[in-house]
């Protein structure tokens, strides 16, 4: 965190916003109910799509009869995968640097074959929805059932048939890595534990579906698409390059968005399909997904099974670790950021915090006939976390000693950064020792135990789980532009001063309810040298923000913070610059504060922003000779000195378990983590909080069941459960603050780290409670019945 | 003789948010489309429309409902109130404020129905328990917030509300 021209560092400038609990500007109007998704955009001649989606997991389509439909009251097409084909080429989700990495051409519309129940392939645009639906029950359709692919263990027999004929087989992409001597350090070791762990397919449930609503104007040759999205920029190109528009052609306008988490950064047919379809029809198209098809059609994600053991000496130490996984992806790799990333993560992440240097994994990613998987929050995250914490305290259980001692004596040291971690990783500076010393104390480590200790005896079963781990955040390049994926890693922002003072800042990361404009905001007002009542924040369009990748793997502070805090010194520059001339000053020695221009040194005023502004925009004659006045600035960041900015925590859970009914009550849930500049603590310790129960939901919940065809059993909100106010603890956060130097202002991601830790907490917690009952739990979700399948009652 | 035509639609009078409004209601609308639709109130979001996820809650005589479970007819002299109205009224300023101090907000689509339920429980008086905030909008579904920081700003209200003397039931 380097000084200025001014001598001050962002955390001590005079109207410094950083590091401060400022609410976001941008929530008021959704606390009235005033926002914008893409269901309330306006639009007159408005088409409304609704889809016809495989009822089967795998099918021939022999026949789609549309005449009946199309004769149907408020009709206004039916269209096939054939014919929407026309104006939308398919595409494969595959990348350069996952080798090896094989799926097969996916069209908007499936043509001549379905591959998943939910699986668009007809399409009816109507005046309305309901009538949209009403058609849809008239198309008659012939299907020819395959054999379905359903189960991932299975996938790769050689009596299972390949999904696509053209590739041979079920297998879309393997990795293996093997560092130093595995089997030596096995052979020689005191205790080898083993576990296989089993993570269920859970999905994001966005509150506000996926939503487009897509608006072709022939006559500027411009496709508007409002779209409940995280990467405008990246939908534009890829709109561009399946519908062969030129890239002024497409303007992309995320708006209000109702929850994403990973979930709305991936190319979906049926958003594809309603583009083309506005094309199509010269008309504005709608689709908005309603629950079933959320459940059937947006991403899923986990669905591993690993096995893996681990090695330790008789002290304690962790020697090696090696693992197993295996993961279903669905039928297709999605595009573009294809559906291999989440097992190189958890090959690249398992058992990150320790300093073992003998290392192997394996991972193999197979198709099968569900919906399709791919990056949801913490993507391999809670994989990586459960897999060797799991393992660290089942050492720690043989070896008679106390699991946080364990993580104490086997974490990478605090003062060992700059290194690599096992898997290759390269790591700038983590804080796991400092971490769990914070942990240790906020939660009363002991007397928790103490306490534990004491209601054993009465018969009430509680656990302590921990689970320490580490986050990828602020991708480069290195993430998926370097496999070839036209998804940017450089942001960009733009900052305006207009004559009253106020200050415009448009920034190409974008907001989901993170709080990225508010603290762009915070950073803008911060540089700039204005309060911050004065900043509007533009976001989420590609016709009015500088190119950017937008807001994914927590990338939005760290990244686009940068980009908005060099913009906007760059801006303070020049208006000093200009202010200097005016009042025939060094400009070194003025400084802006507070909407003022000030004497650097006494902060005494010499000119407000309004009257600067006043003769820059309306007296530009009275400016001195030769002077310019540029009160618009930009700059771009990418992240250059590591691929990744990786962040570290720990996370603790305390539950109860009901041993008779296998309930499970969560009693209470600490993190620290350490996220480098703490920006804004009220938004960060939000998102913890947020990621954390997100994780509890995967862990105790969330659960995508399929039966052995291959339908979705649990299509709803009543059959799907996701975690509600009545069942979720209380949860305090604290940090370790260690900011990266490879930006000016050091802030690292913290958006993933709660669901990166929370189910392995919880799971040990659990696994810690059942431990003197001789059980143990290895399958998430963690429902009653695995519980009392592992106390042998059922 | 040709069937009777099913009846498609129907007249509906009703109070929404202080107006006397009338309109003519396609029958098989549900409520939460029909104030979208035919009102323009897009606070009232839909997120699963089969009454679990809370997003659509409004008050239909002074009670929190779910507007995706009842049908528009069925408002037909009714007085309902969306977080629209509710916003102009003043009526949960405080809690607006509460929410929007705590950050108990992130992306926003659960919060009107989140509001519209932590409004009938302030209305009940008094100062609850962590526990029976949390029991209160346990059928408010919250992806973004893991519901501490809406407990806090929940409670936060109903202490100062306690406080003022302004939490009577009557």
């Amino acid at each position: 965190m380097s000084a200025d021209a001014s001598g001050l560092t962002f955390l001590d400038r005079p109207n410094s916003y950083i590091g401060r609990s400022v609410p976001r500007p941008n929530a008021r109007r959704l606390l009235e109910g005033r926002g914008v998704y893409v269901d309330d955009v306006p639009a007159a001649r408005l088409g409304h799509v609704a889809f016809l989606r495989s009822p089967h997991a795998h099918a021939r389509l022999l026949s789609v009869e549309t005449a009946e439909a199309k004769g149907m009251p408020g009709v206004l097409a039916v269209v096939t995968g054939a014919e929407l084909a026309a104006i939308c080429t398919p595409w494969v989700g595959v990348l350069g640097h996952f080798k090896g990495l094989r799926s097969a051409p996916q069209h908007a519309l499936a043509i001549d074959r379905v591959t998943w129940v939910g699986e668009p392939f007809c399409a009816v645009v109507a005046r309305s929805r309901a009538e949209a639906e009403d058609a849809l029950a008239a198309i008659a359709v012939e299907f020819d059932p395959l054999p379905a692919v359903v189960d991932m263990e299975t996938a790769l027999d050689p009596g299972t048939p390949p999904i696509h004929a053209e590739l041979g087989d079920n297998l879309a992409f393997e990795r293996s890595l093997d560092v130093g001597d595995v089997d030596a350090a096995f052979r020689d070791a005191a205790l080898v534990v083993e576990e296989t762990f089993q993570f269920g397919r859970h999905t994001g449930v966005c509150l506000e579906p996926r939503a487009i609503l897509a608006d072709w104007a022939a006559a500027d040759g411009l496709l508007t698409v409002h779209h409940s999205f995280q990467a405008p920029h990246m939908m534009q190109d890829i709109l561009c390059k399946h519908l062969a528009l030129p890239e002024g052609a497409v303007r992309v306008i995320c708006k209000d968005v109702g929850g994403s988490f990973g979930i709305k950064v991936h190319i979906y047919p049926d958003e594809m399909a309603t583009c083309a379809l506005a094309l199509m029809l010269k008309r504005p198209v709608k689709f908005v997904a309603d629950r079933l098809e959320s459940f059937q059609s947006d991403i899923h994600a986990r669905d591993h099974r690993v096995t893996a053991r681990m090695a330790f000496s008789a002290e304690g130490d962790i020697l090696a670790l090696d693992m197993d996984d295996l993961t279903g992806i669905g039928p297709y790799s999605v595009y573009p950021r294809t559906s291999a990333v989440e097992a190189n993560q958890v090959v690249n992440l398992t058992g990150g915090p320790y300093r073992h240097r003998h290392y192997r994994a394996r991972a193999r990613v197979v198709l099968q006939n569900k919906a399709p998987t791919c990056q949801y929050r913490a993507v391999g995250h809670p994989i990586a976390t459960m897999v060797a914490e799991g393992l660290v305290d089942l050492g720690a259980s043989r070896l008679g000693l106390d699991p946080l001692a364990m993580r104490e004596r086997n974490v990478i040291p605090d003062d060992a950064y700059p290194c690599a971690g096992v898997s290759g990783i390269k790591l700038e500076k983590l804080s796991h020792q400092a971490a769990l010393a914070k942990l240790k104390a906020m939660m009363g480590y002991d007397a928790l135990r103490a306490e534990q200790a004491s209601l054993r005896a009465q018969g009430i079963h509680r656990g302590i789980g921990l689970a320490a781990f580490i986050e990828i955040t602020n991708p480069s390049a290195a993430f998926y532009g370097v496999g070839g994926a036209r998804i940017s890693s450089q942001d960009g922002c733009t900052i305006r001063l207009d004559p009253q003072g106020g200050v415009v800042a448009a920034i190409s990361v974008t907001e989901q309810g993170q709080g990225t404009e508010g603290i762009i905001a915070q950073i803008v007002a911060t540089a700039v040298g204005v309060p911050m009542e004065k900043v509007r924040v533009i976001s989420g369009d590609t016709q009015a923000t500088p190119y950017g990748g937008g807001t994914w793997a927590s990338r939005g502070a760290g990244i686009g913070g940068e980009a908005a805090w060099q913009a906007g010194k760059a801006l303070r520059a020049n208006v000093v610059a200009v202010a200097g001339a005016i009042l025939q000053a060094d400009p070194a020695s003025l400084d802006l504060r507070d909407g003022a221009v000030v004497d650097a040194e006494s902060g005494t005023e010499r000119m407000p922003l309004s009257e600067l502004g006043r003769i820059v925009y309306f007296r530009s004659d009275t400016l001195p000779p030769g002077v310019q006045p540029e009160f618009v600035a930009t700059r771009h960041y990418v992240p250059k000195d590591y691929p990744f900015a990786f962040t570290n925590g720990v996370q603790a859970s305390y539950v109860e378990v009901d041993v008779q009914t296998g309930f499970v009550r969560l009693l209470k849930h600490w993190c620290v983590e350490d996220c480098g500049t703490v920006l804004n603590p009220l938004l960060v310790d939000e998102q913890i909080r947020g990621g954390i129960v997100q994780g509890i939901g995967g862990a105790l919940f969330e659960h995508c069941l399929y039966d052995a065809e291959g339908q979705l059993l649990n299509g709803s909100m009543a059959d799907y459960l996701v975690p509600m106010a009545g069942e979720m603890p209380d949860i305090e956060v604290a940090h370790v603050v260690s900011p990266t130097t490879s930006s000016e202002i050091g802030a690292k991601g913290a958006g993933e780290a709660g669901t990166a830790g929370a189910p392995a907490a919880v799971v040990n917690a659990i696994n810690d409670a059942l431990r003197p009952l001789d059980a143990r739990v290895s399958r998430q979700p963690v429902t009653p019945e695995v519980v009392l399948e592992a106390l042998g009652l059922v | 003789m040709a069937p009777e035509a099913p009846e498609r639609e129907r007249a509906v009078a009703f109070t929404l948010n202080g107006e006397s409004v009338r309109c003519r209601a396609p029958v098989r609308t549900h409520l939460g489309d029909l104030l979208r639709d035919a009102f323009g109130l897009t606070g009232v979001h839909l997120g699963c429309e089969h009454g679990v996820c809370g997003a659509c809650t409004v008050l239909v005589d002074g009670r929190a409902v779910r507007a995706c479970l009842m049908l528009g007819v069925q408002a037909d002299g009714t007085v309902v109130e969306t977080v629209e109205g509710l916003t102009e009224s003043g009526s949960i300023r405080d809690l607006q404020d509460a929410f929007h101090a705590r950050n108990a907000l992130q992306c926003g689509y659960c919060t009107p129905g989140m509001l519209v339920t932590a409004a009938e429980l302030l209305a009940e008086g008094g100062v609850p328990e962590r526990a029976a905030i949390r029991d209160a909008i346990a059928g408010n579904y919250c992806r973004c917030t893991g519901y501490h920081a809406i407990v806090d700003a929940i409670a936060t209200t109903a202490e100062a509300r306690h406080a003022a003397g302004r939490d009577a039931a009557e």
